[in-house]
């Protein structure tokens, strides 16, 4: 076994693990930090396949950001595991039932799929996942998403604002 | 590393989350494992873009990471202001929006 594989491995079990205690974990704060853990593992894949740039970006954005406005919900609402209502255990089993069965249908279905074996090695090489390719196909080819999305943000904000003040606030203006 | 591996994994993943959407009941963790989904097309994403050579799919990871971003600002934004009404984030109170 190379390295590579050997990280391979490591980083898929890792993510695994994680994403099972997110959502096994009674206590919310918990699952934060379990989805952080398996947001870097996602991340460490991401190197493995020298798309770097992506790696950075979702340690920054996924990791850094996101994952601390949950935080911060979850503190701000002072939720704890005693607090934590569960579903009974009859929806519980139907649930893994249908996730293990859209996994099972899933595997079925592109077990057989024709991928030729000599395309499909996916290796640390090659320079498509660096900053400076990125940024030209970024810029010039998608040009126009990039500005739409920053009108995306805006009102996200402006929405977020708005939704998330006070009513009394909105009864008196 | 062939492809199949990293498909796997992603459904793997993808599997996880929808479970977790099924058999929770707290909203944010919902939530969050709606951001699983995402992320585990992510990989396979970007797994697909190093296969075929070309920089487009990694572009798409991009633009998807920029609408998680922008939704989960407006999502949390919800879920603090139905904390407030109903001061609870189960999703069977949740289901009355009208009250």
């Amino acid at each position: 076994m190379s390295l590579h594989e050997i990280l391979f491995y490591f980083l898929s079990l890792m993510a695994l693990v994680c994403a099972l205690g997110v959502i096994l974990s009674r206590n919310p704060v918990k699952s934060v930090l379990f989805l952080i853990a398996t947001f870097f593992a996602i991340s460490g894949h991401y190197v493995l396949m020298n798309a770097q740039f992506l790696a950075v970006v979702n340690i920054i954005v996924y990791a850094g950001a996101i994952m601390v406005l949950f935080l911060f919900v979850i503190m701000l609402m002072n939720l704890n595991a005693d607090a934590e209502p569960q579903k009974s255990r009859l929806v519980q089993f139907a649930a893994v039932l249908s996730g293990g069965a859209l996994f099972l249908v899933m595997i079925a279905a592109l077990k057989t799929a024709g991928i030729h074996a000599e395309e499909s090695k996916i290796d640390s090489s090659g320079e498509i996942g660096l900053i400076h390719n990125l940024g030209q196909v970024l810029f010039k080819e998608y040009v126009l998403p990039f500005e739409v999305s920053s009108v995306l943000f805006l009102s996200a904000m402006i929405g977020a604002m708005v939704i998330g003040k006070k009513e009394e606030a909105r009864t008196e203006a | 590393m062939p492809i199949q591996h990293y498909l796997f994994l992603s459904l793997a993943l993808f599997s996880i989350g929808v479970m977790g959407v099924l058999m929770r009941r707290n909203a944010i963790i919902v939530f969050m494992c709606i951001e699983l989904m995402l992320n585990a097309v992510n990989l396979l994403m970007v797994a697909f873009s190093k296969m075929m050579g070309t920089a487009d799919a990694q572009v798409f990871v991009f633009f998807i990471m920029v609408v998680a971003a922008a939704e989960v600002a407006v999502g949390l934004a919800i879920i603090v202001m139905m904390y407030r009404k109903v001061h609870s984030v189960d999703i069977n109170i949740l289901n009355r929006l009208k009250h």
